[in-house]
């Protein structure tokens, strides 16, 4: 139950993409026929692709994923624009992809604004509007966050970004092939994806760049993807990312429905049989799948051990499992308290995931919350 | 990531609670991540006879609280001040590099409970090391 760190690839997927690993090898870039073959797919890829998401097939570019489509799109139209200005809007809950890179472009000179959002995660749009100077050039903000599972009103921040005339750029690693995306209604000019987040390979990627967008390369070398993103094409890469996304928009309305229900079976179960407990994020506008939940008086690492225990994978936000010295920037920056981060825990659902898995999770839950309660200083005893 | 011995004192914890009327007590947090342990002692004849625990932490700092309770109890309060977090994680079998920091939860909270006992007692404290401020290993970013 750890959907949102990765996915396992589907075996359609698998299928589509084995032969490209053995029979059709050829590089894209060579002459011979077994080459055109290769240029055919990695078109009709980008194809499907352009279409899951409301983009023209050459609006498409594959990366290695969605770190380097992040680091793309805020190096390249940082730099693209330098001349005009240099000021980047971000938000404080955006993925490390955004959040560091971000960081080193304000080293070399561009000033960041990163956006509060308010206790359910949500980003107001008209902050947006209040953080735009003359000198803005780029306005990211996520779609969906991947610990708290919260869907920004992106339509309304792409109008805005465009009546300024700033290029809009969206991380949408979490959402895409989640929920519906568009890039022509939400006004959205650069879009990152990433194909192990919907049952395709890792280290596969897309960014999407509207036409006319401008942005510098990130990587050099080869003339590979119009010369904008050098690099022999990862082939059963591609195919595996296209044929991943073509079956998760196809059955996105059957599944995501099924996945939500699961997903508020699983919220409400929690809430209800473990007391001091509230959920993170906001109640409706989440992620299909996006369970997280703090538990008052205990640390996530040790709920984590033990569920691990009962055979189910989970994630925390705590900072004892992050190796680092602070809890989750997300849970902080929803006012979270360090203590309530620190016992909090996400579980993600995604294909494959049924009802039993649910009822597992609530048998399990409870008890281990309460033992480890039981050792806590700070549990003040049972409910009376 | 954690030995047998560490899943071991964290599932089945050894002297979790409370003592009633304790003859000293520890708490302290860890600076790091925000954990908490307090430690109560009962000791006769400097010796620390009975000794309980509670933790706010992670598997690793909850089984440093249940391995360093057990190297204490029966001990002299002079032989359970010299217990360093080091012979805590040897005794541990080992804790992942960036989960040492939270033995020293276990090793101060020990400290601070025999000097609660002593200043209890009209002696004064013995010099506590500080010794929280060390690095842990670079961040891991969650996914
Ligand atoms: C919101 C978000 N952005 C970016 C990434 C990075 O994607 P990738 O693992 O493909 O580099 C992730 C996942 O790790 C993510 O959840
Ligand atoms: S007590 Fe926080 S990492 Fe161990």
């Amino acid at each position: 139950m750890d959907n949102a760190a990765t996915t396992p690839v589907r075996e359609e997927v698998a299928e589509a993409m084995r032969p490209y690993f053995s029979s059709r090898f050829g590089n894209p870039s060579s002459i011979y026929r077994i080459a055109c073959e290769s240029r055919d797919v990695i078109e009709s890829s980008r194809e499907t692709v352009a279409k899951a998401i409301g983009a023209d097939a050459d609006e498409i570019f594959f990366t290695s994923g969605g770190t380097e489509s992040d680091n793309w799109a805020l190096q390249g139209v940082a730099r693209a624009n330098a001349k005009k200005g240099s000021h980047i809007i971000t938000s404080a809950i955006e993925h490390h992809a955004i959040l560091h890179t971000a960081r080193y472009l304000e080293k070399q000179g561009f000033p960041v604004t990163y956006l509060p959002v308010d206790n359910e995660g949500r980003l107001d749009p008209g902050a947006v509007e209040d953080a735009v100077t003359d000198t803005t050039t780029l306005i990211s903000i996520m779609t969906a966050n991947n610990e708290i599972g919260t869907i920004q009103q992106v339509q309304k921040i792409g109008s805005i970004a465009h009546d300024h005339g700033i290029p809009f750029h969206t991380d949408a690693v979490q959402a895409a092939g989640h929920i519906p995306l568009s890039v022509h209604d939400d006004a959205i000019d650069l879009l990152s994806l990433s194909a192990h987040k919907f049952n395709g390979p890792k280290g596969m990627g897309v960014l999407y760049i509207r036409t006319g967008t401008k942005i510098d390369n990130l990587l050099f070398g080869g003339g590979q993807e119009k010369k904008r993103r050098a690099g022999t094409e990862n082939l059963p890469g591609i195919v595996g990312l296209a044929t991943a996304l073509d079956i998760a928009v196809r059955d996105q309305e059957k599944e995501s429905g099924e996945i939500r229900k699961l997903r508020d079976r699983l919220i409400a179960g929690l809430l209800e049989t473990v007391p001091y407990s509230r959920l993170n994020g906001h109640p409706t506008e989440r992620l299909p799948g996006n369970v997280n939940i703090s538990f008052e008086f205990v640390e996530g690492e040790s709920i984590l051990l033990l569920l691990d225990q009962e055979g189910i994978c989970a994630s925390t936000g705590s900072a004892c499992s992050s190796g680092s010295h602070d809890p989750s920037h997300v849970l902080l920056a929803i006012g979270l308290p360090h203590a309530l981060a620190h016992g909090s825990l996400r579980l993600t659902l995604g294909h494959g995931n049924t009802e039993k898995d649910v009822d597992t999770v609530l048998e399990a839950v409870p008890g281990i919350v309460e033992k480890l309660r039981d050792i806590s200083p700070l549990y003040p005893g049972k409910e009376k | 990531m954690y030995s047998e011995k560490v899943m071991d004192h964290f599932t089945n914890p050894r002297n979790v609670g409370e003592i009633e009327d304790p003859d000293g007590v520890g708490e302290v947090g860890n600076p790091v991540c925000g954990d908490i342990m307090k430690i109560y002692l009962c000791i006769r004849d400097d010796v620390i006879v009975d000794v309980k625990f509670q933790t706010f932490g992670c598997g690793a700092a909850i089984a440093s609280s249940s391995m360093a309770t057990e190297l204490i109890k029966g001990k002299t309060i002079e032989e359970a001040w010299a217990i360093t977090n080091e012979a805590v994680v040897t005794a541990l079998d080992g804790l992942p590099p960036e989960k040492v920091h939270c033995s020293l939860l276990a090793e101060e909270g020990i400290h601070k409970a025999i000097n609660n006992y002593r200043i209890r007692n009209n002696l004064p404290p013995l010099p506590e090391e500080k010794r929280n401020d060390e690095d842990p290993t670079p961040a891991v970013d969650q996914r």
